[in-house]
């Protein structure tokens, strides 16, 4: 597991100093994936380079199994490079050396030779699918082939952390789905702690199970993703659950409107079927939808009540796990 | 005006010249580019934003090495007569040609290398530090292979540029060709020796260039794709 402890960074910049990273905290679970996310210039790429020690923070610590890692220097710090897998942002494959040869890149730099490389090298190489393009180069593989090859590269020295920087913003959505899965697999078959850099949600809904929000260099939201899109207020919520429109002369026609979150296949399947039928109430869908955060279907409703125990309703299917907000609504303008 | 001279002796003393001339570049090719490769990766390495920047360090490696290559060949030729007496007890013929055609070549190759290495993706670079591998591996590994099909290029420029200053090697008894181009050709108006001269040399070049070239695409496995 990896801890990120009060991470600081400052660069000097045009008008004055740039504050890239301002005391940032993360924590990621050892066999976890987590998605750090946020606007252009928030300090991902910062944060990302920091955590490969490429960059050296200003202060703060790097902890990979308790030990700190940002103010190694030499034999120390290589090994410690050793812990952490990088996918670098962009194209990172020697294009000199086979599919094969990359991956085999950091078992040369760790001493590892002869039948072991070649094993370990075979293996990672049908971790990521690619068995049948060990001995092709670079310029003969797709866009997402090489990021899957890069992958297998970072993996190869069996690090406890992967990083990967933007894994999958050059490809198409189709490629990034196969990128995404090779991710998915490092950490579910070799439990490795995934530390994941993007600017793109459908990575988060994909894959992540932890989210850290990014924003001018501090974390302003951090948790587990389903627990953050029950909670309709955070960023996570809005760019992850479907929209729901507003649409005020549709809904003056209810006792009661609410915004329902639910999470997993028994609250989507039947929770608001069986509160219609327990209390009595109608109970119709204005806006929202479905959607999937890695395995889990997700849902958010805006639905219309109409009945005596529409408030009854409301409380069991936020006892039975829903997460309900009530909007202003009904024709007495009360507030619910 | 003396009669030409005949075919068959111009024939005997090109034959001479343009061996003295490929001995003397093959040989300070060698030399300038094993002295030089290391040069250039020495300011690569301590270039901003290389694997270890020093930028003082950098500044003043690049200072003198600019001085070496701005340095007229000429000068370099008689100021290293001394060295070449030094190290070769021996201060004519195309052996003493050999020290300062290699001396001058080094910061030029210096140069050249480390552009070379620049040309070296930083993203591919950095991937190879976050493998843990150290300096020495990551200059072996990445960046001279990642280039070799350049660098056999700039071997080739070398050569190139070595074969034009071998010319001058006549001044300190070097002979090859630029010698019996300028001695016989120039000096005794001989045109016979003057053009035949300079088409040999025009052969040696083109085929310095053809060669690296070949080399360079055979060891290069990128395949540039058009889009
Ligand atoms: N090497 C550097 N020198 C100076 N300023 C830098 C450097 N690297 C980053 N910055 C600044 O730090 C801030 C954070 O940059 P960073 O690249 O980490 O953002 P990002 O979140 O990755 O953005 P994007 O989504 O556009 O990639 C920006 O204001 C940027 O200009
Ligand atoms: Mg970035």
């Amino acid at each position: 597991m990896i801890t990120v402890e009060n991470l600081t960074k400052t660069f000097p910049g045009s008008t004055g100093q740039v504050r890239a990273l301002d005391g940032v905290n993360l924590d990621v679970a050892a066999g976890t994936v987590l998605g750090v996310v946020g606007p252009s210039g928030a300090g991902k790429s910062t944060l990302a380079r920091c955590v490969a020690l490429l960059e050296r923070p200003d202060s703060g610590a790097i902890r990979v199994d308790g030990t700190d890692l940002v103010s190694l220097d030499g034999t120390a710090l290589r090994a410690a490079r050793r812990q952490i897998g990088v996918v670098p942002q962009g194209d990172s494959l020697l294009r000199q050396r086979t599919a094969a040869g990359n991956v085999a890149l950091p078992l040369e730099a760790a001493g590892v030779a002869g039948p072991q490389r070649r094993n370990r090298v075979a293996e990672l190489l049908d971790l990521v699918g690619l068995t049948d393009k060990a001995g092709s180069y670079p310029d003969q593989l797709s866009g997402g082939q090489r990021q899957r090859i890069a992958v297998a590269r970072a993996l190869a020295a069996s690090p406890s952390v992967l990083l990967a920087d933007e894994p999958t913003s050059a490809l198409d959505p189709d490629t990034t789905g196969s990128v995404l899965t090779v991710l998915d697999r490092a950490r579910a078959e070799l439990g490795v702690t995934v530390l994941v850099v993007t600017h793109d949600m459908g990575v988060v809904r994909k894959i992540c199970d932890d989210v850290a929000v990014l924003e001018g260099g501090r974390v302003v939201e951090h948790g587990k993703v389903l627990d953050l899109v029950s909670d309709a207020a955070s960023r996570t919520a809005a760019s992850l659950l479907p929209a729901v429109d507003q649409n005020p002369a549709a809904e003056g026609a209810f006792d009661r409107v609410a915004d329902i979150v639910l999470i997993g296949f028994a609250a989507v399947g039947a929770l608001l079927p069986e509160a219609t039928s327990r209390f009595g109430v109608e109970l119709n869908l204005l806006g929202g939808g479905l959607t999937r955060l890695g395995e889990t279907p997700v849902a958010r409703f805006r639905v219309g009540l109409k009945g005596e125990r529409a408030d009854s309703a409301l409380e069991w299917i936020s006892e039975a796990g829903g997460s309900v907000r009530r909007t202003l609504a009904g024709p007495q303008g009360v507030a619910a | 005006m003396r009669s030409a001279t005949p075919w068959s002796e111009v024939f005997d003393q090109l034959l001479v010249a343009t061996g003295e001339t490929l001995y003397m570049v093959v040989v300070s090719t060698l030399i300038a580019v094993l002295l030089g490769t290391p040069v250039g990766i020495w300011l690569q390495l301590t270039a901003p934003g290389g694997l270890n920047p020093r930028p003082v360090l950098h500044k003043v490696l690049g200072f003198v090495v600019d001085l070496g290559r701005s340095m007229p060949f000429l000068v370099l030729l008689v100021v290293l007569t001394s060295l070449t007496r030094l190290l070769l007890t021996s201060t004519i013929g195309p052996t003493a040609a050999i020290v300062p055609l290699s001396v001058g070549a080094i910061p030029f190759v210096g140069r050249l290398v480390q552009n070379v290495l620049s040309e070296v993706n930083v993203a591919v670079v950095e991937a190879a530090v976050t493998t843990g591998s150290s300096t020495l591996r990551i200059v072996r590994s990445v960046l001279l292979r990642e280039s070799l099909p350049a660098l056999i290029n700039a071997i080739g420029v070398t050569a190139i540029a070595l074969l034009g200053y071998s010319a001058m090697a006549g001044v300190v008894g070097g002979g090859g060709l630029g010698d019996l181009a300028v001695r016989m050709g120039y000096q005794r108006f001989n045109d016979r020796f003057l053009w035949s001269t300079v088409v040999v040399l025009a052969i040696i070049a083109t085929a310095i260039q053809l060669v690296t070239n070949r080399v360079a695409r055979g060891v290069d496995r990128r395949r540039t794709t058009s889009i």
